[in-house]
């Protein structure tokens, strides 16, 4: 039977591969896409206690979590071209101005 | 059980396709396998009882956010990043702390004792009808607030996307 429990173990281990790809890769896309990942682990989590409780108040602040996603991705990408067009790489650990 | 199969194939398809999406080499792969894991989530959603979410989850994530980093890819030329190294030095350090956090996760989830599903058999709102009703009534502030959210972000990346001219050295935009 498959039960709360279930959801959320699939929900955490979602959440640590998009950790693993925010340390990990030097591309800034696909860390803005691992990011992607981590909000939808949470969305899982909320949706599945919204289950537990029979309430959709869950399910209202997984809609909320998706539209500051879209927010979050479109101010990133935005930032991601405007970046490459001064410094021409988008690779993370390239961008050390500010280390100096 | 035709439920447990359905939780585990589309689980299957969330996790493979993250996994994927953080290894793959070309920024364009690892956009394709997002959707995939994605569309995993949109599944779950939908045992879940979601209907409203599973519909926004696609409509928003599918037709959206990942078609917005395909432009994105199409735009800025990555050729030449993705012939270089992807992965940070001491990967595997990271890998097993990360795995290590979820395990701690799953293993604190275990021992809480969460009550388990009840059966949807009592009569309650329609699912889309239900969030309609919350997100009118109670959070109405936040659902006005997420209104200038959007418009601030639409507004933003317009701005940063533009083409404009170099900012001089002495600090004043030329």
């Amino acid at each position: 039977m498959i039960g709360p429990f279930h959801y959320l173990a699939v929900s955490a281990l979602l959440f640590a591969i998009g950790i693993i790809g925010v340390i990990l890769r030097r591309n800034v896309v696909v860390v803005l896409m691992s990011i992607e990942l981590i909000l939808n682990a949470v969305n899982i989590n909320l949706v599945a206690f919204s289950r537990v409780h029979q309430h959709a108040i869950g399910q209202t602040f997984a809609l909320f979590v998706m539209a500051v996603a879209v927010a979050e991705a479109a101010v990133g990408l935005g930032i991601l071209i405007s970046l490459f067009r001064n410094r021409g790489t988008v690779l993370a650990d390239e961008l050390d101005l500010l280390k100096w | 059980m035709i439920q447990a199969a359905l939780f585990y194939w589309f689980a299957l398809l969330t996790l493979v396709g993250a996994i994927l999406t953080v290894t793959r080499r070309s920024p364009v792969l690892a956009a394709v396998w997002l959707t995939v894991s994605l569309l995993g989530v949109a599944g779950l959603f939908l045992l879940l009882g979601a209907e409203f979410l599973f519909a926004a989850q696609i409509i928003i994530y599918i037709g959206g956010i990942t078609l917005l980093f395909l432009f994105v890819i199409m735009l800025v030329n990555l050729e030449a990043s993705a012939r270089q190294r992807q992965f940070r030095r001491g990967w595997p350090f990271f890998v097993c702390a990360g795995f290590a956090l979820a395990a701690e996760f799953i293993l604190a989830f275990r021992r809480q004792n969460i009550a388990p599903f009840l059966p949807a058999n009592a009569p309650r709102l329609e699912n889309a009808a239900a969030i309609a009703d919350n997100l009118l009534s109670q959070q109405l502030v936040a659902f006005e607030l997420i209104s200038v959210l959007l418009l601030v972000a639409m507004v933003g990346s317009v701005w940063m996307g533009q083409q404009r001219k170099r900012i001089s050295r002495e600090g004043s935009s030329a």
